[in-house]
């Protein structure tokens, strides 16, 4: 035990080293891919700004589920659909500017936590497999959105401007313009730095969500998120409701999602439809990851750093491609095969610890035996 | 109610009879007995989601008539389908067997079954002999692929799902990359234009193209049936079905079913996983070549993803679990599947004038696996 | 206490059955404020089922709950779930921890019970919003490590900690409620070092100075006496002795926990087999089977007989079979039929003519989702290929389903397996019948040497008498050597011909069946750990 306290300075390095091993492995390829795109520091800087304003608040849905012991969580997926709903109706009432980026939000909120609650409670009766039932009932989930959105929007429900409907006459069409929306939180209180636009009060909602993450931990439904999150036995035997403590954590990240996809909305100035939350759950969960989260345990310093690394590479990996092999989707393809790569690293490795920590714990006893055999 | 589930039974009950008159004669009672068995035992375990698939589809052929949809058509429609699908399917039940869950790593081996098509076709092979080498071809690489994947399977025991989903993305994209960088030069199979790269759909005119599909295609009356496919699948599904009546195959059962107790038997529990995953790859990739046979034309990059929701759900559909399935699941459920996808368009076209097909293949496909995942009784240790 | 007040707790004439099992008679006890009892008796005797009745525990009432009552003070109660008899102040150490690993002491002793601070957004929301008060937390939790007596560190993380810690913390926590008035301990010495359990024994005495009563239960008979007002002994669900614990002594307890006073359940004929070469021989083995740790254990196995294995749970019986078979990591020399059996592989153990039932039927003994055939025939298939065809000349194994339907009949018959048919699912069997499926599933590999665990676990008197009679039929008749491991002393004593006692993962002694109960009791809890 005592030995454990007085590592040596470079073995203790190689263990950081260790656990650190995806953002350290994000932060080499940044580096030498950097050089080769031949982008300008300061567009470099405004994009990854941009991104970080478009997807923190994302991110950072990801940690409710994950602190609830319920892995990487596809359910914020549900919130971006949620949302997706709220502004397709925002956008037909022309309520437009702040009035509506506030009134999606709120609007949101219904439908992100109907699904968060359908999710949750799908999830309790999947225990021990939430994220690939996660995963399932985002698809399922996805192809409702669809029917409603496809089929019922202008037909039952009443869609009154013809230029978001598809011109058959009922149905959105692919592409819903948010031109009167566009980057309105963005630009309030914007302040401009040699060229680099920051948008002050995105990053001021995005800290408020930080806020609320530190002092929900230290709330009652905080501990017992993290109580269950551990060992839901143990909870249950202390008398906490752990299905519903974990449908809370579900539906806490869909609402949140749901506000986060309206600030990602807002800032890319129109809707894709049918796809702009098909990939999202996704790319979060890349970026968490390669801020050196794992699938127990996740910070919010993991989402700010992993948000920096993932879309820096995300940037420079389609310009370094084409340097190498003269192909530009070369890159495109490379970068896809990166987010899904490190995604399985992550799973992969989550899984062989597990099994590590109770060969270990065996290894450990055998020893201890053959110590006392010898004596 | 009864008519539904007569429906069901009536495709796969040649099948059932031919397996039950291999199995050794009973005495009668017995025999009577297990069957009526089997019966209840399978309608209970059919499940309020294949009752509403089937009812529905069944709905869908009483209306064929009455909204003026050809009937013999849809039904040649269905058949070919079948014989283009059944086989991916079939690919499902070795690790479904050895206990590795649902095969969401299906693209890994639809990768090593289009390696196998492009490589036969680049070495310049056409006609059915371009076929054969493509089969021969892939078989090396499921092997290797298929081996590493096993590997990998089983040190991550019990997250075998999710890490299968992630690793058919990864060996996908990546080999979409190695799709324009691999030094393929065929002129039917690269971009005109810069000469190298894969195109994403590539024909298969004067090569393997309905290769199966038209060999002994006979008609009776209006309807068309591709004897050949169907064969090739009733070879695959006869090996597959002794292979699991062998002692190997009895292993792989009871690996599944309990590790523990095959552990105790004294098998090697990570070896017979690791045999069903190349299985399945094998299987998957002949599966894919199969497919493209009967659709006419190669498609790379990301069109490997788009037919592991589909066959997953297909085999559930058939009313397989995570953890159990048979060949007759394999064949309802192709059937079942198939049948709406071909007759929702259709029919729901002619009648409302919507084709809301690709959201109720959505919906019943995923909702489908969102059952059988979320069903208490399976993978409860 | 001679007051005429009720004295806290009152046990009258409890009752239960498990399914017609009968595992509590009349059970009558009483328990003043703050006095200490000490619950002992063999594995089985009803001490847990006890506890579980007292401790409102939903395992009780989904199987027909109880008969008697309770009465805490002079007041029938009657708990539907452990909440309430948390409510009525009844507090319990269970022998698995219960503890959140990554959460410190101070969060664990509060757990759920933590005390909170009301903000804006709790008003609005509801008290689970309420902030922590860490503060208070603290206070807390450092007013009842106090109160227990034992230092331990409050912020420190349970997975750090060393387990003795971890059930002080557990204890702690029961001694935060400020409502308990009864504190049951199971077993809590068993994992703590020396020093560790003389500071527990300390700290029950603290407990008791403050008017809080301890139910106390272990193996470890000193501690009894060294910490107890009064002994209550159990023995096949019966109260067999009630005493003041300054009367009795480790012997007297050790006598009445496994005595029986029929003489005639020994095994009538006694067989010697002093001349008999030695079949197996095991030198300096060790298993790492959690809960069942083996030690240094070295053993030789005479040709022909039948050999028991006895001690109390977790001393390490089930760990030499499961060891020697491969199941669970070992090391050491095994030597069979004078050739060495390498560890960790059961498939060289099982081709050696070694077969084991497993004492965990559905887990390991049983593909419960298969038929009867499958699980009959299945090794026998694997390791010997029985009930195979070759086909196509030879290359192609095919399974011979009339041999198996065969060979399973056979044995439904020998082994009066109820079932509808050899096709029917091993799940839908009764536990006894399981247990058969089990033993034919042995019997059909036809194995030189048997080792048995556990036979008669959780089975009715019938299916019991069945089995070891099928057992001692095996081993006469074919000659076939049986290691059988039991927690039952009474049923080794009518099978076996010797009997080895395991206490502290070693082997305590040899007896021939013969000897009296009270020289295996001695044995029994002779080195418990």
């Amino acid at each position: 035990m005592s030995k454990k306290t007085n590592l040596p300075a470079g073995k203790r390095a190689l263990d950081l080293a260790r656990n650190n091993a995806v953002p350290i492995m994000f932060i080499i390829i940044c580096a030498v891919f950097i050089p080769m795109a031949g982008f300008s520091p300061s567009y470099l800087l405004n994009e990854i700004i941009t991104r970080m304003g478009r997807n923190l608040f994302l991110v950072l849905c990801l940690l409710f589920p994950i602190m609830a012991g319920m892995g990487l969580n596809f359910a914020m997926t549900l919130g971006a659909m949620g949302a997706e709903i709220a502004v397709i109706l925002v956008a037909d009432w022309q309520i437009w500017g702040i009035p509506g980026v506030v009134l999606a939000m709120i609007l949101s909120i219904p439908f992100s936590a109907l699904l968060g609650f359908i999710c949750g409670t799908l999830q309790n009766m999947a225990k021990g497999r939430e994220m690939i039932t996660s995963y399932i009932i985002n698809f399922f989930i996805n192809g409702w959105y669809q029917l409603i959105v496809l089929y019922i929007m202008g037909a039952v429900i009443p869609i009154m401007h013809a230029s978001i409907m598809l011109p058959r006459g009922y149905g959105i069409r692919n592409t819903v313009s948010l031109l009167n929306m566009r980057q309105c939180l963005d630009d309030l209180l914007a302040i401009r730095i040699g060229g680099v636009k920051i948008p002050v009060f995105t990053f001021l909602l995005v800290g408020l969500l930080c806020l609320f993450i530190v002092w929900f931990r230290r709330t009652k439904l905080g501990q017992d998120m993290r109580a269950v999150g551990q060992d839901m036995e143990v909870a249950k035997a202390a008398g906490i409701n752990v299905d519903r403590t974990r449908i809370i954590s579900v539906v806490m990240s869909t609402v949140c999602a749901g506000f986060g996809m309206v600030i990602y909305l807002q800032n890319i100035g129109n809707l894709p439809t049918y796809t702009g939350h098909a990939q999202i759950g996704m790319f979060c969960i890349a970026a968490l990851l390669v801020g050196g989260a794992s699938v127990e345990k996740a910070a919010i310093g993991n989402a700010f750093l992993g948000v920096i690394l993932f879309h820096l590479m995300f940037i420079v990996a389609p310009g370094a491609g084409a340097f190498i092999t003269g192909d530009s989707m070369v890159g495109e393809y490379f970068r896809v095969f990166l987010s899904y790569g490190i995604i399985t690293l992550a799973l992969i490795m989550y899984e062989a610890k597990k099994r590590m920590a109770r060969s270990k714990a065996g290894q450990e006893l055998a020893e201890a035996q053959k110590k006392e055999e010898d004596a | 109610m009864s008519e539904k589930k007569d429906y069901n039974y009536n495709s796969p009950s040649k099948f059932n009879d031919e397996m039950k008159t291999i199995q050794p004669a009973r005495r009668p009672t017995e025999l009577e007995k297990a069957q009526l068995g089997t019966m209840t035992a399978m309608v209970s375990s059919f499940g309020l989601p294949r009752i509403i698939i089937s009812g529905f589809l069944l709905v869908l052929f009483i209306l064929t008539p009455f909204v003026g949809v050809d009937l013999p058509t849809q039904i040649t429609n269905i058949i070919n389908r079948f014989s283009w699908n059944a086989v991916l399917v079939l690919a499902m039940v070795p690790m479904i067997h050895a206990g590795c869950g649902l095969n969401f790593g299906l693209p890994l081996a639809i990768i090593c079954g289009l390696l196998g098509g492009t490589l036969s076709i680049q070495l310049g092979f056409t006609g059915p002999m371009s076929f054969v080498m493509a089969v021969l071809i892939s078989t090396p690489f499921a092997v290797v692929l298929g081996g590493g994947y096993g590997l990998l399977l089983n040190r991550i025991k019990g997250g075998e799902m999710m890490i299968a989903t992630y690793v058919g993305f990864s060996v996908m994209s990546f080999f979409c990359m190695m799709w324009l960088l691999l030094p393929y030069s065929s002129p039917t199979m690269v971009y005109g234009l810069s000469g190298n790269g894969l195109r994403p759909t590539i024909s298969l005119d004067g090569f393997y193209n309905q290769v199966l599909s038209g060999f002994l295609n006979i008609r009776i009356g209006n309807i068309a049936l591709p004897i050949g496919a169907l064969l090739a699948f009733a070879l695959l599904a006869f090996l597959m079905w002794a292979f699991l009546h062998t002692k190997t195959g009895t292993a792989m059962t009871a690996v599944g079913s309990n590790a523990a107790f095959a552990r105790a038997a004294g098998i090697n529990v990570d070896r017979t996983r690791m045999l069903s995953v190349i299985m399945s790859t094998w299987l998957g990739a002949i599966g894919i070549l199969v497919y493209q046979q009967g659709f006419g034309f190669i498609q790379l990059y990301n069109a490997p993803n788009n037919l592991t929701m589909p066959t997953v759900a297909a085999i559930l559909i058939g009313g397989a679990s995570v953890n159990k399935a048979s060949i007759p699941n394999v064949i309802i459920g192709t059937i079942l599947f198939q049948g709406i996808v071909t007759m929702t368009p259709t029919v729901m076209n002619s009648m409302i004038h919507m084709d809301m097909s690709e959201v109720i293949r959505i919906i019943v496909s995923q909702g489908m696996i969102l059952y059988a995942l979320t069903r208490k009784i399976e993978g409860a240790k | 206490m001679t007051n005429n007040v009720n004295p806290l707790l009152q046990m009258q004439n409890i009752k239960k059955d498990f399914f017609g099992n009968q595992v509590l008679t009349d059970i009558n006890f009483t328990l003043g404020e703050g006095e200490v009892l000490g619950l002992c008796g063999e594995n089985g005797a009803g001490k847990s089922t006890l506890m579980k009745i007292l401790f409102g525990m939903d395992v009780i009432r989904e199987t027909g709950g109880y008969g008697g009552d309770i009465l805490i003070n002079g007041q029938k109660v009657e708990f539907s779930t452990p909440f309430d008899a948390l409510e009525a102040g009844i507090g319990m150490v269970h022998q698995e921890f219960s503890l959140i690993p990554g959460f410190t002491a101070t969060e664990n002793i509060l757990l759920n019970r933590e005390p909170c601070k009301k903000n804006i957004v709790s008003e609005v929301f509801g008290d689970r919003l309420n902030t922590l008060d860490y503060k208070e937390m603290e206070r807390r939790s450092a007013a009842s490590i106090e109160k227990m007596g034992v230092a331990i560190d409050a912020d420190m993380v349970i997975s750090n900690m060393p387990v003795g810690h971890k059930q002080f913390t557990e204890i702690a926590r029961e001694l935060s409620k400020d409502q308990l008035k009864l504190l049951i301990l199971d077993e809590p010495t068993a994992v703590l070092t020396e020093k560790e359990a003389e500071a527990l024994l300390e700290s029950i005495r603290g407990m008791a100075a403050r008017g809080i009563s301890v139910i106390f239960i272990t193996h470890r008979l000193h501690e009894i006496l060294a910490v107890c007002n009064k002994v209550v002994v159990m023995r096949d669900g019966y109260v067999v002795r009630d005493v003041p614990a300054k009367e009795t002594s480790v012997e007297d307890i050790t006598k009445w926990m496994v005595g029986r006073d029929v003489q005639s359940s020994v095994r009538s004929e006694v067989r010697s087999n002093d001349g008999a070469r030695t079949i197996m021989s095991v030198k300096n083995l060790w298993v790492d089977m959690p809960g069942e740790t083996v030690r240094d254990v070295s053993l030789d196995i005479k040709e022909g007989e039948i050999l028991g294995i006895g001690g109390l749970a977790g001393q390490g019986k089930l760990g030499i079979p499961n060891g020697i078979m491969g199941l669970y990591e070992a090391g050491g020399r095994v030597e069979f039929n004078g050739q060495e059996i390498p560890l960790n592989n059961p498939r060289k153990c099982l081709d050696s003519s070694l077969a084991f039932v497993s004492e965990d039927r559905r887990e390991v003994g049983l593909l419960l989702d298969e038929s009867l055939e499958w699980n009959v025939a299945f090794p026998a298939m694997q390791i010997q290929e029985k009930f195979l065809k070759r086909l196509l000349g030879g290359f192609v194994k095919w399974r011979d389903e009339k041999g198996i339907h065969q060979v399973t009949q056979k044995y439904i018959d020998e082994l009066q397996i109820k079932c509808t048919s050899s096709k029917q699912k091993a799940k839908e069997l009764s536990g006894g019948n399981q247990q058969k499926v089990c033993l034919a599933k042995a019997f059909a590999l036809e194995p030189k040497f048997l080792f048995v665990s556990e036979p008669t676990r959780g089975i009715d008197v019938g299916a019991k008498a069945l089995v070891l009679e099928a057992l001692k039929k095996f081993n006469r008749e074919n000659g076939v050597t049986v290691v059988m491991i039991s927690s039952e002393l009474e049923e080794l004593r009518q099978t076996c011909d010797r009997i080895a006692i395991v206490s502290g993962g070693q082997v305590a002694g040899i007896l021939p069946a013969a000897a009296s109960s009270e020289e295996f009791g001695l044995l029994m809890v002779s080195k418990v750990i």
